[in-house]
This record gives structure tokens, sequence and C-alpha cells, in this order.
């Protein structure tokens, strides 16, 4: 019972700081609806689509984009996520969490599915602003989506925690975006199907099949369609279990304060 | 039972610096004990130890009976902290803050508002239960603090440095506050300082913590008596060389 507290408790605290940080929201929804309103009506007059599953027929590149539009919306949440982490410990309020009685490895979780819960959110005002546009997608696509959101909101969230492990200082930061948001986003099946990147070269064509993110984007973009692709759900669950096992692991609360400690 | 007992606790930093060694003393339930000792005696680290942030190399520290290290559940339990650094959510009201604190707790929503009323109540803070922490002067956040630390009724109370930056009848107040709690509650209370007329000296105790080691502990009068000096400050300037407080 007690475990169910507090962990209502986290994911109501962490809505209530994203309701209140009105910026954090407009900034995420702003920016994959510039994609979808500049980058993709540029782009489909030069991108044609082949017929490729789930798509049963010849579609407009808006509709191709918008679980690649998704995949960024919870992929950003997951790396905000992770930068609060590190803000929360450098502020303090990481160390009020850790002095709740419950076992740390649960209160980790709590936090990342709290980060999830946001990021749910977030996908569904955007799902909201792609249909008043005039983007297509099954009556139930909202409804149908929701499992494969939350797992690739987990792995992304959990891939988020073990970077926050890794950086030291709130810095060091940018970094992450350069090295890793961006290659995550433009080596995966967001923006073109891969049968396209395997004409451009084998190798890069490797690299996206490889990608974790590329397998969230197909879990969320079959799952939109009322499908599951096997292959997809299996990376990503195996994806979260490997980042979620080492965040927990080398999760160390004394990083950070341990130069500081001696005053 | 204590409601701390500190035993040969010692910690070295990676950097090789030995920031505590063979650290040893108690605080019973109702003591108001100060942990007294300039910049870089330890006083931080020892609270790092004893809020779990950091597991001890050496010696081991018991809440209420138990082990931190082995049982950390039911030693976090009933243990409140105060720390250094602010730790209230800025955008958050005070209820808000506190009702998270409590749900990390475990206490459930209709409890722990009963409970964030009579703690706001008794430090004249409940009626600005609804307003944003950021709205709140630096003596308010603190006494929202000491009323969260409060809210699962812990047996023992830690307090790193409470009143840096707050002016004189805040720090009053609080300190007034905190003692009223030892001796109503029964709570036993550890507030590290390095502003010796913090201390009461007719009732309070002291550690007094230099160089990572324990120069004195018992009560103000005792340890004035051990050490051969009229007063406090006397008695620190003794035993830590005259280093600035």
């Amino acid at each position: 019972m007690s475990w169910w507290i507090a962990l209502n408790g986290v994911v109501v605290r962490e809505v209530l700081r994203f309701v209140h940080q009105r910026e954090r929201f407009l900034g995420a929804l702003v920016r994959p609806l510039i994609w979808l309103f500049v980058f993709a009506a540029g782009f489909r007059a030069a991108l044609g689509i082949a017929i490729v599953p789930p798509y049963a027929t010849y579609i407009p590149y808006e509709v191709y984009i918008v679980p690649g539009l998704i995949g960024m919306v919870q992929l950003f949440n997951g790396m905000q996520g992770s930068l609060s982490m590190v803000y929360d410990r450098e502020m303090g309020s990481m160390r009020v969490l850790l002095t709740s009685p419950l076992p740390r490895g649960f209160l980790l979780f709590a936090r990342l599915l709290a980060g999830v819960v946001v990021s749910i959110l977030q996908v569904y005002a955007f799902l909201l602003v792609v249909t008043l546009y005039g983007v297509e997608l099954p009556a139930w696509a909202p409804l149908t989506v929701l499992p494969a959101l939350v797992l690739n909101g987990l792995m992304l969230g959990a891939l988020g925690m073990l970077l926050a492990s890794t950086i030291r200082q709130l810095e060091n930061f940018a970094g992450v975006m350069n090295f890793v948001v961006f290659p995550l986003f433009f080596l995966s099946s967001a923006l073109y199907p891969l049968y396209r990147m395997q004409e451009a070269g084998e190798a890069l064509y490797l690299l996206c099949r490889l990608n974790p993110f590329t397998h969230g984007v197909e879990l969320v973009r079959f799952a939109l369609y009322g499908q599951v692709s096997g292959e997809a759900l299996a990376a990503v669950l195996g994806a979260t279990a490997l980042f979620l096992a080492g965040a927990i692991l080398r999760y160390s609360p004394a990083r950070g304060m341990t130069a500081k400690a001696g005053a | 039972m204590d409601a701390l007992s500190v035993d040969s606790l010692g910690y070295t930093y990676a950097s090789g610096r030995k920031a505590l060694d063979g650290v040893s003393f108690g605080v019973a339930p109702g003591q108001f004990t100060a942990l007294l000792g300039p910049n870089g005696a330890g006083k931080s680290t020892l609270f790092a130890l004893a809020t779990g942030l950091l597991s001890p190399q050496a010696g081991r520290i018991r809440v209420h009976g138990h082990d931190l290290a082995r049982t950390p559940g039911p030693a976090l339990a009933r243990l409140g902290v105060v720390f250094q650094q602010p730790t209230l959510d800025l955008d958050l009201s005070v209820a808000q803050n506190l009702r998270y604190f409590a749900a990390l707790h475990g206490i459930p929503r209709r409890e722990a508002d009963r409970r964030i009323e009579v703690e706001l109540t008794r430090l004249d803070l409940f009626g600005r239960r609804d307003e944003k922490v950021r709205a709140l002067n630096g003596g308010h956040r603190r006494r929202a603090e000491i009323a969260r630390a409060l809210l699962h009724r812990p047996a023992l109370l830690l307090l790193d440095e409470p009143t840096v930056g707050l002016d004189l009848p805040t720090r009053r107040k609080l300190i007034e506050h905190v003692h009223a709690l030892c001796a109503q509650d029964g709570i036993a209370v550890l507030w590290a300082t390095h502003l010796i007329e913090e201390i009461d000296a007719g009732t309070d105790r002291v550690v007094v913590l230099h160089r990572g080691t324990v120069r004195a502990a018992g009560p103000v009068a005792e340890v004035n008596r051990a050490t051969g000096a009229a007063t406090v400050t006397e008695t620190f300037d003794r035993l830590t060389g005259g280093a600035a407080a």
C-alpha cells in the first residue's frame, strides 16, 4: 500500500511540475509541430514512399512522419527527465526522494514512470493538433498506441537515467544533445523508411537497425494501426531492461556532492 | 535506547582525505544536541552518512536501534532531515510539497492533510499553504522544511546548519521551535552549526568535531568543566585550536 501511495505521489509531483512549467509544455509541443508543418511540407514533394507495413496504401509524408515525431516527443522528454535528475541532484531534491524508507531501486523506477506519464500527456496534445491539422489516423489510434507509448517512454526514460548517472555536472549536458539525441533521431526510421537508408549504404542501414530508437518508433507506428511488431517489441523490451539495469546499478546518490561534502 | 547512535565511524574520500575517524556519540530521546565544528570538521560528511547518501567505510550508524546500512528502511522511517540546501520545489505550493513528502513515506492523502495542518499551524504557516514556495521568504521556506521533516513523526531530527542566511529573529524562532519539539514531543535533535550563540548552555548537549574526530561530547556544563573553560566559546576555541568558527 505504501508503495502505491509513494508511486502516486511521485507521479503527481512530476505532473504538477510539468503543468507549472508552461514553457516546457509549449516547447514539447512546438518542436514536433515545426517538423510536421515545415519539414514534412517541404519533403512530401521530394520523397515518395512505397507501400510498407503497416500501411495498406500510399500515404502522404505527413502520415509517415507522425510516429517519428511522437518518438521525438518522448526522446526529448526522456532527456529532459535525465536533465532534471542531474538538476535535482545538484539542487538537493533528489536527497529528499532518497530519504524515503522504500527501496532505492523502486524510487528510481517511480521517478522514471512519472516521466513517462508526462511524455504521454505531451504525445496526446501533439496528436490532437495533428488530427486538427488534417492528418488521418485510425479512430482508435489514441487508444491502441497507449501501450507502445508506455514501453517507448520507459526505454527512453531509462536511457536518460543511464546518461544522468554518467553525467557529472549540469554543464556537460549540451554534449548529450549532440552525441545522443541527434544520432538517435537521424539514424532511425523516424523521418524516412529504412529501405531508403539501405539504398544509401549498408553500413548506415545497419546502424539504423541497431538503433533502439528505430524500434521504439516502429512499435508506435504499428500500434497506431492496432498492430504489434514482434521485432520492435522484443528490441524495445530488451533495450529497456539493459538501460534500466545499468542506470540503477550505476546510480550513486552521492555523485556530484562528494566534492562539496568536505565543507 | 538512543535515537541516534554513532559508533566508531570512519570515512576517507577517494582523494585520500580522511573526513571522519573513529567518531562515536549518541543522542537520546528528547535531547537537543548541537554538533559544533569549524568548516571542514566533517559535519557534512557525517550528515551524508547519517542520511544514507554515503555508506560508512568503518563503524556504523543506528537510528532507534536500526542499522542504517543493513536495514535502511526502518532506520529512514524514523529519521527526519532538514538539509542545508533548500530542497522544496519552488513552483509547487507549500501543501503540494508536503503532500509529496508524505506520499514518499506512505502516508495516505487524508492522514497527510491532517498532519500537514497540525505541523503548519504550529509554525504559523497554515494560512499560506496554497502559496507557491517561490513566493515565500527564506525563513518561511525553512519553517516549511521543518514542518515537512516532522510529517512522518520521526524519532530523530537532523538539521544541517538550518539557520544559514536567516536574520536573527527568524533564527531565534526556529531554535525555540526545535527546542520545544524536544521538550514536548521527546524528539531527539542533532543540530549542526558553527554558530555558538545558537546553543542553550543550560539544557543542550554538544559534540565538538574537529578534523574528523570528536574532541568533546556531553552536556554543555560538563564539557566546559572538563576543558577548564567558562563558556562554550572558550571551550570551542581551546578544542579547535582557535580555528575560525
